[in-house]
């Protein structure tokens, strides 16, 4: 699984630290740390993660039920058909 | 052929070749794909990884949470492209439309994406930079060297520069326990990005978290032992420092040297494009088939006074790809324009630093929430009765605000009475940018002239 957060979108919410602290740890009061290239056994924690963001900023790769689908971030600018 | 039946044909069969496989080479092919183009692809890259993503490089990696090797960006989608990965694009033929790779192959395109982004300026002195335990950081080669070296653990570090990179690096070794020396020639840490009233409070940070911070400095050489390893550095005042890993970071050039003499409008502050990401050869005329994205890119901006912007920001290259992929299948009144507002963030020593807008466009800066010495703060710069641009140090949630007085020209010094404005008053300071004319080092955005006088384009001091 690989995943990336886009930190311009990101504001500490922190709500991914909560859900998957294995993959995404704070590093004082806003700064966020990932790890880019979780473990398969963290997928349904990460999905979390990904759902829960307030700004939806992590993209992830390979979590079920996504397909070709994007998830979270990276759409904004483009009015892809 | 008329534009319409031609873009149709395009977006059906046409050749589009990106040449540059990171972040915004990625992000564009999978837009074109997205926006419905079935035609052949071929992504070019010199580095033999596929796409992977750097900021984590000085950051995550170095503290030990993530590995250099496995920051592959994850794919929004399929894009079915040929890849050409570990050889370098050596040349353009824009009349023939092809481009000639370092191994002598050439590819044909009907359009061709720019996305080659830039590299770390090495260390001037060669012999010197060939030295044992002489690092730049900007690959994920060279994270991986780096982080082995690391781990040593090294007794200690000499960063030179305190950019943003440098600032990091030194960051994570404290963060590590191991001694480290950062040596700069301005007088702060992040002075060419942010001025010297926030660059004094990023000086407070090293020298807190026990960085020997040496300002007002240069390196003016390395030394290697009998073996050949980096063994002390000699600086401007007469003093040294015994150290036995440099990492240097004097900011980044332009990919640009595989267009010498291709006639686009290609040097070493990028490639100068339109609001589209058209890219001008040399004359300044536009052209149609050859687009431009990401570090490498240099586009007017509308709300920076029509300056030519290189920005090496992260979300830049993304919403600039998209842009210029969009462009590229696209006729006339369908293609939109770049009008990113600038944006880049730091993480160091546990503080979240971020930015919105051009600050060294800035000539005063005002801290409107929260305070210096507590270094949770956004301060906004003005520029000729404007806000230009903002700075949060671990008050992140204040930007999107800032940013749209930037997007509606709001007037500096701002007006409105903050919720927790504090010791540093209502009075906006010169915001102390060093002379433009002055390189410094590693500023995040580079504003400079066109002269159409040179095939190349020259710095050209514009400010105010």
């Amino acid at each position: 699984m690989r995943l990336v957060v886009d930190l311009n979108k990101c504001q500490g919410y922190a709500q991914c630290a909560f859900l998957a602290p294995g993959v995404f740890t704070m590093h004082g009061e806003e700064s966020l740390v990932y790890n880019p290239r979780p473990g398969a056994e963290q997928r349904e924690k990460v999905a979390r993660a990904v759902a829960a963001c307030p700004v939806q900023a992590i993209t992830a790769e390979g979590l079920p039920g996504t397909g070709e689908e994007l998830v979270g971030a990276g759409r904004g600018a483009s009015d892809a058909r | 052929m008329p534009a319409e039946a031609f873009h149709e044909w395009l977006r059906q069969e046409g050749r589009i070749v990106i040449v540059g496989a990171s972040l915004a080479g990625l992000r564009a092919a999978e837009t074109l794909r997205a926006e419905g183009f079935a035609g052949s692809l071929t992504m070019i890259g010199d580095e033999p990884h596929e796409p992977y993503d750097r900021p984590p490089l000085s950051k995550a990696v170095l503290l030990g949470k993530a590995s250099p090797d496995h920051t592959e960006l994850p794919r929004r989608r399929d894009i079915d492209a040929t890849w050409r990965l570990g050889v370098a694009a050596a040349g353009l033929d824009m009349a023939a439309r092809r481009v000639r790779l370092a191994d002598g192959e050439e590819v044909p395109y009907d359009r061709l994406l720019i996305a080659t982004g830039v590299h770390s300026r090495p260390w001037p002195k060669e012999e010197e930079a060939q030295l044992d335990g002489v690092f730049v950081l900007r690959t994920r080669d060279d994270a991986v060297r780096l982080h082995r070296r690391m781990k040593g653990p090294p007794r200690r570090v000499l960063v030179i520069g305190a950019g943003f990179t440098g600032s990091e690096i030194a960051s994570a070794c404290r963060d590590q326990g191991i001694a480290v020396t950062v040596a700069e020639r301005a007088d702060a840490p992040l002075v060419g990005a942010l001025g010297g009233v926030i660059g004094a409070v990023a000086a407070e940070l090293h020298r807190e978290n026990g960085v020997d911070l040496r300002t007002g400095i240069m390196v003016t050489g390395l030394e290697g032992d009998t073996t050949g390893r980096v063994r002390v550095a000699h600086l401007s005042d007469g003093s040294s420092v015994e150290t036995d890993v440099v990492v240097v970071s004097l900011g980044a050039s332009r990919n640009t040297g595989w267009l010498a003499g291709s006639g686009l409008g290609a040097g070493p502050r990028g490639i100068a494009c339109d609001a589209g990401c058209r890219a001008f050869d040399f004359r300044g005329i536009v052209t149609d088939d050859i687009y431009v994205a990401g570090d490498v890119a240099r586009s007017p901006h509308p709300l920076f006074g029509y300056q030519f912007l290189s920005l090496e920001h992260w979300g830049n290259a993304v919403a600039q790809a998209e842009v210029a992929a969009h462009n590229m299948i696209s006729a006339g009144a369908d293609r939109r324009p770049h009008m990113w507002v600038p944006a880049f963030w730091s993480s160091q020593f546990g503080v979240n630093i971020k930015s919105v807008g051009v600050p060294s466009m800035g000539e005063e800066v005002m801290i409107t929430q929260g305070s210096l010495t507590e270094r949770r703060f956004v301060g906004v710069y003005g520029y000729q009765g404007r806000v230009i641009a903002a700075v949060s140090f671990d008050n992140t949630r204040w930007l999107e605000f800032y940013q749209r007085l930037i997007e509606t020209g709001a007037p500096f010094p701002v007006e409105f009475p903050t919720v927790d404005r504090r010791p540093e008053g209502r009075k906006p300071v010169p915001a102390d940018f060093p002379d433009p004319s002055l390189p410094t080092h590693g500023p995040t955005v580079t504003l400079s002239g066109y002269s159409p006088a040179d095939r190349q384009l020259v710095f050209t001091p514009a400010r105010h």
